[in-house]
Parts: C-alpha cells; sequence; structure tokens
C-alpha cells in the first residue's frame, strides 16, 4: 500500500500496461504533456510508436480505436473532456458498440476510452458534463466511474486487460484526491460494488465522485442519528445489482446520488432497478440527487446551486429515513 | 491528374481472373434483385450493379492479409476481396449459416479472416477505421496495405478532411479509393457536392489518380501504383474512379419515391453502353485473351456458384436469436 493521488494511481497503471504487453498503444489531443497529468512521462518511457499527439478530431479517433484494435492492438483513446466524447460520439456508437455482434462475433476490440467528467470547477456547460448514462445506453460497451486512487488504478488495468470496448470515466474534480492504492499488479473485477460504509437505516448509492460528498453526508447522518450504508457501484455496466439490493433489502430505504443530470440518469435506472426488484423491501420512494435538466452554469455560485451537494444528501436522506 | 506509365497490365490469368469475379459480382447481385423483388430478402439491398470494375480492379490487387473497409454497398467488395458467396448470400437471408450469423445483414458483411473488416451502413463510416488499421498497419511493420472504399456522398463527411490529414501526417499505408457514382443516394452528386473531390486529396500532397472507374484495367493499373507506394511505406494515395450506378440507391426505391424521380432513363442507357463487364469482354475478345466457348464456361460456372450459394441460404437454418447476448461482448453478457 502507498499513498497515492488519484491521477499518480491512473499513471501508475499505465505504466505497469505498457511494460507489461506492447500491444498497448495510447493516443488522443495533448496526451505527451498530458493536461490532466495520467498520461505524463509515458512519451519519455515508451515513445511515439507507443503514445503519440493527434490532431484535435474525434469523429476520426474513435473511428481509429475501432481499426487499430481491429489491427490487434490494444487501444487507449484519451478524450480528454467527456463533452468531447458527443464530437466522436458517431464511431461509438454504431461501430465500437455494434461492431462485435454485427460481425457476428469476428471483431474484438479491446479499447479503452478515457475522458474526465463532471462540474464543480467553473469550466463551464462543455467542459463539465458526466454523459455515463448516454454510454450506458449503447449496449455494447462498458462503463467504469472509479472514485478513489486504488479502484482508479484496478478497474483501469481490468479495463485495459479486457476483450471490450470500455469507458474509464475520470473524476475530474477529484484528480487530487490521495488514498491508499496497493503497489504492484492490482486490478478490480467489472460488475463488484464496494461497500464503502455499512449501515442499516438507509442505503445511500453514490456514483463516482459522488462518494466523497455521500460519505461526508453519512458522517453527519450517524451525529444525527441515521445510519448510512453507503455503497460504490465502481462500475455502471456492468452493474451489481445484487449488492445494491442486498444493501437495500436489510435498510429498506435507498437514495441515488449521480452528477449526471436527472433525466434518464444512472441514479433512474438504479431507481427502477430498486423499483422492479427491491419493491417488496421498500419502506419508502427511492430518491435521485442529481444535476438538475440544465446545462453547467459557469459562476461558481450558480454550479453549487445546481451541483449534489452533501447538505442535499443530509436533507434528502434525512426525510427518506423518517418517512413512515 | 497524376499518370504514370505502368508496367503492371493483367496477365491474360489476371485478366481472365478480373472477368470472372466481375461476372460473379454480377450474377449475385442479379439474383438478389430478383428476390428482394419477390419479397423473399428480410431487409433492404443496395446494389452494386454497374461498378463492379472498381472492386474487382483494386481488391484483386489485395493479398489476404491487407484490409479493407466497405460501404453500405459491399457486395462487390465482399466478393472481390476474396469473401465466400454462400456466406454472404446466407448472411443477407438472415441465415445461421451467414458471415456474420444473420446478425449484420446485407449492410454489414465483413470477413475479417479475408481481410474485410465489414461494409458499414453509416456513410463514410470506414475513413477512421481504415485510418486506424492502417496506424496499427504501420506500427506492426508487416507491409499490410489498408485500402477504404466510399462514394462520392461520403466524401462530404469531415471525417474524410480529418482522415486525410492524419493518415497524411503520420504517412499510414491506406489507399483511398472513391468510387464517384455520381449519386448521394436519392441526390445527385452536382447538387450536394463542390468542386472536384479529388482536390480535397491534392491539398494534403498526397498521390492521386482519377481513372475510369468503368475501365478494369484502368482500376487495376491505379490500384498497382497506389498499393506499391503504400507498401513502401510512402504514405496514403487517393484513387476516383468515375463510374455510375445503374440500380437505385436500393432495391423498392420506386415505390418509396411515389413517383418521384432523380434521373432519366436516358441517362442509365447512356451508362448501361459503358457497362464494364461489357467492355472487358469486348477487350478480352479483340486481344485474343478468351473466345465465346471459354466465356461461356465461365458463365456456367458463375451461374452454379450462384445456384449453389441460394440452395445453401435457402435449406439453411434461421439467425440463433440468442446469439444477440452472446454476441455483444466477449465472454460478458449485456
Amino acid at each position: 500500500m502507498a499513498r497515492k493521488r488519484y491521477t499518480q494511481a491512473i499513471n501508475d497503471a499505465l505504466f505497469e500496461e505498457m511494460e507489461r504487453d506492447p500491444k498497448i498503444i495510447v493516443f488522443g489531443e495533448d496526451v505527451e504533456l498530458a493536461i490532466f497529468g495520467d498520461t505524463r512521462g509515458l512519451l519519455e518511457r515508451f515513445g511515439r510508436d507507443r503514445i503519440r499527439n493527434t490532431p484535435i478530431c474525434e469523429a476520426t479517433l474513435t473511428g481509429m480505436a475501432v481499426g487499430a484494435a481491429a489491427a490487434g492492438y490494444r487501444v487507449v483513446l484519451h478524450m480528454m473532456f467527456s463533452n468531447f466524447l458527443y464530437t466522436g460520439f458517431d464511431a461509438i456508437a454504431n461501430q465500437m458498440a455494434k461492431l462485435r455482434l454485427m460481425t457476428g462475433g469476428q471483431l474484438e476490440l479491446p479499447i479503452t476510452i478515457m475522458s474526465g467528467y463532471g462540474g464543480g470547477r467553473s469550466n463551464a456547460a462543455q467542459h463539465s458534463d458526466t454523459p455515463h448514462s448516454l454510454l450506458m445506453n449503447l449496449g455494447g460497451v462498458n462503463v467504469a466511474v472509479p472514485a478513489t486512487p486504488a479502484d482508479a488504478k484496478g478497474l483501469l488495468k481490468e479495463a485495459i486487460r479486457g476483450r471490450n470496448p470500455t469507458f474509464f470515466m475520470e473524476a475530474s474534480g477529484r484528480g487530487g484526491d490521495s488514498g491508499d492504492v496497493p503497489e504492484g499488479d492490482y486490478t478490480v473485477p467489472f460488475g463488484k460494488a464496494f461497500v464503502a460504509r455499512e449501515g442499516r437505516d438507509i442505503t445511500l448509492i453514490a456514483i463516482g465522485t459522488m462518494l466523497k460528498p455521500t460519505l461526508a453526508a453519512a458522517k453527519t447522518l450517524e451525529a444525527n442519528g441515521i445510519s448510512a450504508e453507503v455503497i460504490d457501484p465502481r462500475t455502471l455496466v456492468p452493474l451489481d445489482e445484487e449488492s445494491i439490493l442486498r444493501s437495500v433489502r436489510k435498510t429498506g430505504r435507498a437514495i441515488v446520488i449521480d452528477e449526471a443530470r436527472d433525466r434518464c440518469s444512472a441514479a433512474s435506472h438504479i431507481a427502477a432497478v430498486l423499483a422492479d426488484k427491491g419493491f417488496s423491501s421498500l419502506k419508502a420512494a427511492v430518491k435521485r440527487i442529481t444535476v438538475p435538466d440544465v446545462a453547467m452554469p459557469y459562476a461558481p455560485n450558480a454550479e453549487a446551486h445546481v451541483f449534489p451537494s452533501e447538505e442535499r444528501i443530509v436533507t434528502t436522506a434525512t426525510a427518506t429515513a423518517r418517512a413512515a | 491528374m497524376t499518370t504514370t506509365q505502368t508496367n503492371t497490365a493483367p496477365t491474360p490469368e489476371q485478366s481472365m481472373a478480373l472477368y470472372e469475379r466481375m461476372l460473379l459480382i454480377r450474377r449475385i447481385e442479379e439474383k438478389l434483385s430478383a428476390d428482394a423483388a419477390a419479397g423473399r430478402l428480410p431487409g433492404a439491398v443496395h446494389l452494386y450493379i454497374g461498378q463492379e470494375a472498381v472492386a474487382a480492379g483494386v481488391c484483386m490487387q489485395l493479398k489476404d492479409t491487407d484490409w479493407i473497409t466497405s460501404t453500405h454497398r459491399g457486395h462487390g467488395h465482399f466478393l472481390a476481396k476474396g469473401g465466400e458467396p454462400r456466406a454472404m448470400m446466407a448472411e443477407i437471408w438472415g441465415k445461421r449459416t451467414g458471415i456474420c450469423k444473420g446478425m449484420g445483414g446485407s449492410m454489414h458483411v465483413a470477413d475479417v479472416s479475408k481481410g474485410i473488416l465489414g461494409a458499414n451502413g453509416i456513410v463514410g463510416g470506414g475513413f477512421a477505421i481504415s485510418v486506424g488499421a492502417a496506424f496499427g498497419a504501420k506500427l506492426s511493420g508487416e507491409g499490410r496495405v489498408v485500402v477504404c472504399f466510399f462514394g462520392d456522398g461520403a466524401s462530404n463527411q469531415g471525417v474524410f478532411m480529418e482522415c486525410l490529414n492524419v493518415s497524411t501526417l503520420w504517412q499510414l499505408p491506406v489507399v483511398f479509393v472513391c468510387e464517384h457514382n455520381h449519386f448521394s443516394e436519392f441526390t445527385r452528386a452536382e447538387q450536394v457536392t463542390s468542386g472536384e473531390i479529388v482536390n480535397r486529396a491534392r491539398a494534403f500532397g498526397i498521390h492521386t489518380a482519377v481513372v475510369d472507374g468503368n475501365d478494369v484495367e484502368a482500376v487495376w493499373n491505379a490500384t498497382a501504383e497506389a498499393v506499391a507506394r503504400a507498401r513502401r511505406g510512402e504514405g496514403p494515395c487517393y484513387i476516383e474512379a468515375e463510374t455510375y450506378r445503374i440500380k437505385g440507391h436500393m432495391e423498392f426505391e420506386k415505390e418509396l419515391l411515389a413517383g418521384g424521380k432523380y434521373r432519366e432513363l436516358e441517362e442509365i442507357e447512356h451508362w448501361r453502353r459503358r457497362d464494364p463487364i461489357d467492355r472487358w469482354t469486348a477487350t478480352l475478345l479483340k486481344t485474343g485473351v478468351t473466345n465465346a466457348a471459354a466465356l461461356e464456361k465461365i458463365e456456367a460456372r458463375v451461374s452454379g456458384i450462384v445456384a449453389d450459394a441460394v440452395a445453401f441460404s435457402e435449406s439453411s437454418e434461421p439467425a440463433d436469436p440468442e446469439l444477440v447476448f452472446s454476441l455483444m461482448f466477449a465472454g460478458q453478457r449485456p
């Protein structure tokens, strides 16, 4: 174990995997200098055949990832901000997510797409989105949402070694957060949720960036006499429904905290799963704490107004825990 | 136009192989046209009739280890690159014996073992895939070449410019083959395409050739040069082959257009007189490479292949619907 920042954990995973497998290549806009710090140093170690800056042409980059994977490479494509997935979405939705089925299983696409998501830092509407639910809806791609440095390392390694396209959603605002990270070869399996805190009265399902304010809220709730269990799904596709249901069978109450816009968010999907498969355990309506269906504003006070906060989590959880 | 004195003219054997491949594409598609009209095919088909010289002239310059990306009008590319007629026909019929197990259909025929990375239902969808594959080919250093087939319609997708840029910048072994068939679906090229498409490629300073796409020897020669350059590591090339889509954008379009019209019969007749197979037949007869009896034998052989593919498709079991769950991911349920 070592204390690492989230970004450093990602960087470690890339170094270790590229060292292990010469078929891994990394490309994207500005990956050589790495504005997020996550790909820093790879060029000096591995050279431009393994990591390379591309032109700004997202529609081509996502399609190239498909072609290079078809050519036998394990591709790590860095798309910088998640909003840029939109400009590259054709090949994501029409090729990457569908080619395996369309070709009758002939093509296997080991692709990892990294991108930073989330608001809270006045990056304004075009650099603050949390588009994981769009990806969840495609069918043929995995979606990983690591919340901690350890999971960032473990899930990234798992993604790179996997046989399917995976979106590795980097919590932009968590890059500097520190945590204990196992050294060396450490992977986290997909579809296995993490119980970040045990509790009896209510289940708080926190996605990605939302784990930190949710854990803080759980402490406050504890002081107020409410014992909250906090679950981090870690991957949204595949989703560990069983761990979520098991917790809700115990607590009977659930809130999903998600930085995506509310409509058709990961939160609304998980709420639907609970309504469908956990209905008999529920003592209160499942609540969602999300960003309202608006574009993320720039001004810090306006952004804070729509952003899921610790305070909102405490208020909603208190009401849900006390609902008859 | 870049003209090059070539010594790449097809040998008599190659000439006959080009002929037979073009004829196979034509006869298979005539059968598909008839079956579409009879309502026997589950989905739409976009036929390649009239453009066979491009697929044959290009693909027969390639090795099995070379890759192609194709278009929604992909049957010709599939067959020309060595795809099995049976497996393609069964795919179009939606059978489990199809090359994609009935999961892709006409617009997605692919045979990775033959380097056919797939037909594509998205116009321009093959550009970036071919550039990515060419990037892989370059990194591997095994001398593979990638051919990206696309139409004049796809040339108006912005990703075309992006791909010319990246492939030139990184000197990737990709040959962009523009089949200018004069139509973007149901719209004439002159209504939607400005300037000469070849000039878009010339802007990047790469090798370009504009050829008569209904002259299989011209296509063959231009491809020989382009592929040789790409294989030598000299970067991308662009070939524009002018041809004509004899059939509509898709079978059944008359019904869809409900009396609407985007071209005149005289124009189609004009191009029928420039039919690539008829022209090549005349050349082969005139130069004494073949004779009527030999051509009849080929016709009979091709008829046999078509009949066999149809019988195979008819007698095959429908697709296994459960495959949608096992094929979506590798080693994982959706």
